[in-house]
């Protein structure tokens, strides 16, 4: 999935297990993402989640603690979330020591995913760092003319 | 920006060969599709494809010129795209850092339980 999305990262002074529940407890999510969550953090769990006075479905994809955690949304009500449809989120911890813990999200969307793994795979291999580089570095060269 | 060019604009730039199209028009100024199609690895007709696709999403713009068409990049929408991508960017660092602050205090909080 290298470079095919909107890629962050950041280190977290706590355990994974820690880390694990503030990224998929609902009274947690409602905290850093949405302002109501509705969701039961299972694979192919279907829920909800309130910005402000507007909202959306979400689909919980991959649980597999305290590892990985991504769902699907931004999606139309009514359509089932798929590649193509909707972005996804993707988290995953990876431990550095006991206490500290490295948190990455991926959100990658809509055409993206549907893509041929070969195609992909020339993709990540040119663009590295992403759309963001490439946008930036077009911008930079609109710039200069 | 409204969902609705969002998507456009995502799906115009997610796909490769559309974006190496549009490097070629970023870098080469008022170029046609015959001349583009000179210098990717795809058919004509899957550059005409592109060019659609580009121009619906307000990346570019067609003109005659003479007898031939010739395409350019359009700057503006060029620079909104970078700062829809920049501001999804920094959407994703503000929600990492609250998870940190959310994360480092419930871990603070269950060690001085332990201690205490």
């Amino acid at each position: 999935m290298a470079g095919l999305g909107i890629e962050r990262e950041m280190l977290v002074e706590a355990p994974m297990e820690v880390v694990w529940r503030t990224i998929t407890e609902p009274d947690q999510i409602s905290q850093w993402f949405a302002d109501r969550v509705e969701l039961v953090v299972e694979p192919g769990a279907h829920g909800y989640m309130q910005f402000g006075d507007q909202g959306g479905p979400v689909v919980v994809e991959t649980v597999d603690p305290p590892t990985r955690f991504s769902f699907r949304w931004n999606h139309a009500p009514g359509e089932d979330p798929v590649a193509g449809n909707s972005m996804l989120v993707e988290f995953t911890l990876v431990p550095e020591g006991q206490e500290r813990t490295r948190l990455r999200v991926v959100e990658s969307g809509h055409e993206l995913l549907a893509w041929p793994d070969a195609e992909k795979q020339r993709y990540a291999d040119e663009h590295r760092g992403g759309w963001a580089e490439f946008l930036d570095r077009l911008a930079s060269v609109l710039a200069k003319r | 920006m409204t969902a609705q060019t969002d998507d456009e604009l995502w799906s115009a730039i997610a796909d490769p060969s559309r974006r190496r199209v549009l490097d070629l028009l970023v870098s080469n100024g008022e170029v046609s599709a015959s001349w583009l199609a000179g210098r990717v690895p795809f058919s004509r007709q899957a550059v005409s494809k592109h060019l659609v696709v580009l121009e619906q999403a307000g990346l570019i713009s067609r003109r005659k010129q003479g007898r031939e068409v010739v395409y350019q990049v359009e700057a503006d929408r060029l620079d909104q795209a970078t700062r829809a991508m920049a501001e999804l960017a920094a959407q994703w660092d503000r929600r990492l850092r609250t998870i940190k602050r959310l994360a480092e205090a419930a871990h603070a909080e269950a060690k001085k339980k332990r201690r205490g």
